[in-house]
């Protein structure tokens, strides 16, 4: 099985995108007016936390005014980083192929 | 998911500088070694380092209905150990912190002991132990990873915990609470991450054996045994 893993990776995503699309069905359906769901883990453990009555005592220095500039450093950090990676790939695999 | 800005109170944001600190420090000084004397092995510290980019950059939707991200220190671990790993999950969260306002500056001491040092020792020991057991490499590379990333955010959940234990219950109540929030979530995910990583091991592994050998992540036999069938 020259792409046993392959395969396996690719069956695994199929099937954890096929839950996502039953239980995204079954999500929406109950959702109130006005309500998102698939926010952040980190969002839904700050809500616990400020229930107790706590305040952050520090707030970021800087933050992405805007879903979209905060999408744009995401994608960016994401690029460098495949980049890197393809990069590095290419010139292992060009190098073997020239001897 | 890191602990974001200013959700540490004091002294829990001090104490996890301090204990981060030491592994950050000698991790610096592995890397000074590593560029020193394994110049050849520092495109695949660029690769292990660029996958925690990659990898900690993909907020994936999970079954329990929030998103979080998985942490692509598995590989890092397993290549140069847990201490070098340290300084490369410091370098995404100083990013992310910055430009990002995703996890923050004052938590950064909790959030490299969760995502840098305590995960990638989870891993580094799997492998070492899946390793001498003589467990397939790919299925100890997948237990390796995917629970590094699965104990990154029971971490968190217990770094959580220990800093707002619950009025009723305490710590436990508490723990239960961001477990369900953070753990739960995380499972599809560390799935996900282990597979990406045994597959990206495979690639080094096709491109690269020598270096592997001289890192001693793999034995010439083993090496021998994964590519045999292949060749």
């Amino acid at each position: 099985m020259k792409y046993g893993l392959e395969l396996v990776v690719i069956g695994v995503l199929v099937i954890f995108a096929a839950l996502f699309l039953v239980q995204n069905t079954a999500i929406q359906a109950n959702l109130g007016e006005g309500e998102e769901a698939w926010g952040g883990a980190d969002g839904a453990a700050a809500e616990i936390i400020e229930g107790s009555g706590y305040t952050p005592w520090f707030d970021p220095v800087w933050e992405p005014p805007s879903g979209e500039i905060e999408s744009l450093f995401f994608s960016l950090q994401a690029a460098i980083g495949a980049i890197v990676i393809g990069y590095f790939f290419g010139y292992y695999r060009g190098k073997k192929a020239s001897g | 998911m890191h602990i974001m800005e200013g959700f540490l109170p004091g002294p829990w944001w001090q104490i996890w500088f301090l204990i981060s600190a030491p592994f950050v420090i000698y991790g610096l000084y592995q890397l000074k070694m590593l560029v020193r004397e394994r110049r050849e092995a520092l495109p695949l510290l660029a690769v292990a380092g660029a996958f925690i980019f990659v990898l900690s950059s993909l907020k994936l939707p999970s079954v329990t209905g929030s998103c979080s991200h998985p942490t692509g220190t598995g590989l890092g671990a397993i290549l140069f150990g847990p201490f070098i790993t340290s300084v490369l999950a410091l370098i995404v969260l100083i990013y992310q912190a910055l430009f990002l306002a995703h996890g923050g500056l004052t938590t950064l001491g909790a959030n490299v002991f969760s995502m840098g040092i305590a995960g990638p020792i989870i891993a580094w020991l799997i492998y070492r132990a899946g390793m001498k057991a003589g467990i397939n490499t790919f299925v100890t590379v997948f237990l390796a990873a995917s629970l590094a990333d699965l104990s990154t955010y029971i971490v968190t959940s217990m770094q959580l915990a220990l800093a707002f234990p619950a009025e009723v219950g305490g710590f436990m109540t508490s723990l239960a609470a961001f477990g369900t929030v953070f753990a739960i979530t995380q499972v599809p995910l560390a799935i996900i991450e282990g597979l990406v990583i045994a597959l990206v091991f495979k690639y080094i592994i096709s491109a690269r054996p020598d270096l592997l050998v001289r890192l001693n992540v793999l034995s010439e036999s083993a090496v021998d045994r994964i590519r045999g069938p292949a060749a």
